[in-house]
C-alpha cells in the first residue's frame, strides 16, 4: 500500500503541495482529478522523488520513500507513466523496454508477459520510439513501466490525445492489472475514463485533496466534477 | 620529391592527426552529448595524459615498450579518476548548470595547468616510442609508429562505438542523454552516469595524448591546440553527435595535414576556423547535429 501523509512539496520557493494525503491500495484504482496547476503531476513527481518533499511522508508498505534518491524509488516497484509519455525517442521500442526491465533486473519472462498485453509493440521492436503513432507511444510508455512488475503504477493523463479505441485498450489493460493486485494512481481529466475505472476519486485543489469519493457514489458525483474539474 | 608522393606524405600526416583528433574530440562530444557540459578543461586532460605518460615511462623499469604499454593503461585511469573526482566535487554541486560549468571548467584548466607546471616543470620532455620501425615506401620512408597510432586510434574509436551501441552501459548513457529525469524514473543513477561519462571523455583525451606524445613531447601548455581543434571538430560535426565528430575529425585532420605540408600550419588553422564560422552561419546544428 502506498501512503502519502500530509506532504508538502515545492519547486524552489513556489509551494505546490500543501498537506496532501492519499492512499493507494492493492487491486484498486485511485483517480486523481483537478484543474490545471492543482498539483496532480507534482504529486506523482514527488512520489517518484523528482520533487523534494519538504514535509509529511510517503511510504510503501510502511517503508519510507520520500528520503530516497530518485533513482531508488522505482527499484521498490513503483512504475511511472509520465505526462506526454517521455519515451526515449531515439532508442528503439526494444531498447525502451530493456530500460524498463533493467530497473529491477527483470528478464525475458516479464518482457513476454508485457508484450502479450500490447502485441502491436512486438511487431515494432526495432522501430524508433519517436516514429510510433501517439497510441503506440502510449502503449510503449505503459509497457515500459510494467517491465518493473510494479506493485504501484502511476499514470499521468495516459488517455490524453488518443482515439477512442486506444482509450478502450488502455482502460482494459489497467483493469487487467487491477485484477492482478496492482495499486494504481491515475491522474486523468476525462470523466468517462475515470468513471469506467476508478474505485476512488480524489479531487485535488490548491495542492491538497479537498474531497474523496468512493466508487459507490460516482454516479452522483456531477457536482464534484463541476466544482473541481469544471466539466 | 614529385607532387604525388608529396601529397601522399601530406595525407599520411593528416591521417595521423585526424586519428588522434577524433579520439580527443569524441571525448569532448560524449561529455557534451550526455551531460550538456561544455568542458573547457578537456585540453588539460589531454595534457595530463601526456605528462603522466612521461612519469610512467620515465620511472618504470624495463623495456620502453612495456613502460609505454603501462602508460596506455595507467594514464586514462589516472586522468579519468581526476575527472570523476572533479565531476563529483565541482560540477555536480553546480547542478550541471551550463554557464556555471563553463566557468568551473575554465578554472579547472588553470588548476591542472599550474599543477603540471609545479610538479612536472616548464620543459618539453620526450617520451620514447615503444618501437622504432621504418616503413620504406618507393618514394620516402615513414614512421611505423605513426601508422600504429592510426590503427590504435581506430581500434579505440571502434571500442567506443561498440560501447555506446552494443552494451548495457551505452544504453544507459544514451537514455540519460535523451532524458535524465525519465532515466531516474527507471532506476538509472544519473550522478554515477555523469561521473563515468566525464571520466570516459577525459580518459579518451588522455589515451590520445599517450599515443601522440612520442611524436610531440609532453609540455604543460600542450592542451591548447587539442582543445581548439576538438571544439572545431565537435561544432562542425554537430554537438553530441559521435558520427559527425568522426567525420569532422577526418575532414579537419586531413585538410590540416595537407595544408600544413603544402602551405603553412597557420593557414590550416585559419581555414578550419573559417569553416566553423560558415557552419555556424549556414548549419548551426553542425553536419549531423539535431536541430534545436
Amino acid at each position: 500500500m502506498l501512503d502519502l501523509s500530509a506532504i508538502n512539496a515545492a519547486y524552489g520557493n513556489v509551494q505546490v503541495l500543501r498537506g496532501l494525503s492519499l492512499t493507494a491500495k492493492p487491486g484498486e484504482v485511485t483517480c486523481v482529478m483537478g484543474r490545471n496547476g492543482a498539483g496532480k503531476t507534482t504529486m506523482l513527481r514527488a512520489i517518484m522523488g523528482q520533487v523534494p518533499v519538504t514535509a509529511g511522508s510517503i511510504t510503501l508498505n510502511g517503508q519510507p520513500l520520500h528520503s530516497l534518491p530518485a533513482h531508488e524509488v522505482p527499484r521498490h516497484g513503483i512504475g511511472y507513466v509520465p505526462q506526454g509519455r517521455r519515451l526515449f525517442g531515439e532508442l528503439t521500442v526494444a531498447q525502451n523496454i530493456q530500460i524498463g526491465l533493467m530497473t529491477r533486473q527483470k528478464g525475458a519472462k516479464t518482457r513476454d508477459a508485457v508484450l502479450s498485453l500490447f502485441p502491436r509493440l512486438r511487431e515494432r521492436l526495432s522501430q524508433r520510439a519517436s516514429t510510433l503513432s501517439g497510441g503506440e507511444q502510449q502503449m510503449l510508455a505503459i509497457a515500459r513501466a510494467l517491465c518493473l512488475e510494479p506493485s504501484v503504477l502511476l499514470l499521468d493523463e495516459p488517455t490524453e490525445g488518443l482515439q477512442p479505441s486506444m482509450i478502450t485498450l488502455i482502460r482494459d489493460t489497467l483493469l487487467t492489472l487491477k485484477s492482478t493486485g496492482v495499486a494504481t494512481i491515475l491522474v486523468e481529466q476525462r470523466v468517462d475514463a475515470v468513471l469506467s475505472m476508478a474505485d476512488h476519486i480524489a479531487f485535488v485543489t490548491h495542492g491538497t485533496v479537498a474531497e474523496t469519493l468512493q466508487n459507490t457514489n460516482l454516479s452522483s458525483a456531477t457536482p464534484q466534477f463541476q466544482k473541481y474539474v469544471g466539466v | 620529391m614529385d607532387f604525388g608522393p608529396y601529397l601522399l606524405l601530406a595525407l599520411m600526416e593528416g591521417t595521423v592527426m585526424a586519428a588522434v583528433l577524433a579520439l580527443t574530440a569524441v571525448g569532448l562530444s560524449l561529455v557534451f552529448g550526455v551531460m550538456r557540459v561544455v568542458n573547457v578543461a578537456h585540453g588539460e586532460f589531454f595534457m595530463l595524459g601526456a605528462v603522466v605518460a612521461w612519469f610512467v615511462t620515465h620511472y618504470m623499469p624495463g623495456p620502453p615498450a612495456l613502460a609505454f604499454a603501462a602508460a596506455l593503461v595507467i594514464c586514462p585511469l589516472v586522468v579519468g579518476g581526476i575527472a570523476a573526482l572533479s565531476d563529483t566535487l565541482i560540477l555536480k554541486r553546480l547542478n550541471y548548470d551550463p554557464e556555471a560549468t563553463i566557468v568551473a571548467t575554465i578554472g579547472l584548466s588553470y588548476i591542472f595547468q599550474q599543477a603540471a607546471l609545479t610538479f612536472y616543470g616548464p620543459d618539453a620532455r620526450p617520451v620514447e616510442a615503444p618501437f622504432n620501425l621504418r616503413l620504406q615506401l618507393p618514394w620516402f620512408g615513414y614512421s611505423g609508429y605513426k601508422i600504429a597510432v592510426v590503427l590504435a586510434a581506430m581500434l579505440l574509436l571502434l571500442a567506443v562505438w561498440l560501447l555506446m551501441t552494443r552494451t548495457r552501459a551505452g544504453l544507459i548513457m544514451r537514455a540519460t542523454q535523451l532524458d535524465r529525469n525519465t532515466a531516474r524514473a527507471f532506476g538509472i543513477n544519473v550522478d554515477k552516469v555523469y561521473a563515468g561519462v566525464f571520466a570516459l571523455g577525459a580518459g579518451l583525451a588522455a589515451v590520445a595524448a599517450v599515443l601522440i606524445v612520442p611524436i610531440q613531447q609532453a609540455h604543460y601548455l600542450m592542451g591548447h591546440d587539442p582543445l581548439l581543434l576538438s571544439f572545431i571538430v565537435v561544432i562542425i560535426g554537430g554537438l553530441g553527435s559521435l558520427r559527425g565528430t568522426l567525420l569532422a575529425a577526418v575532414i579537419i585532420g586531413l585538410s590540416d595535414g595537407v595544408i600544413s605540408v603544402f602551405f603553412s600550419p597557420t593557414l590550416a588553422k585559419i581555414l578550419a576556423t573559417l569553416l566553423v564560422a560558415m557552419v555556424l552561419v549556414f548549419r548551426p546544428q553542425g553536419l549531423f547535429g539535431a536541430k534545436p
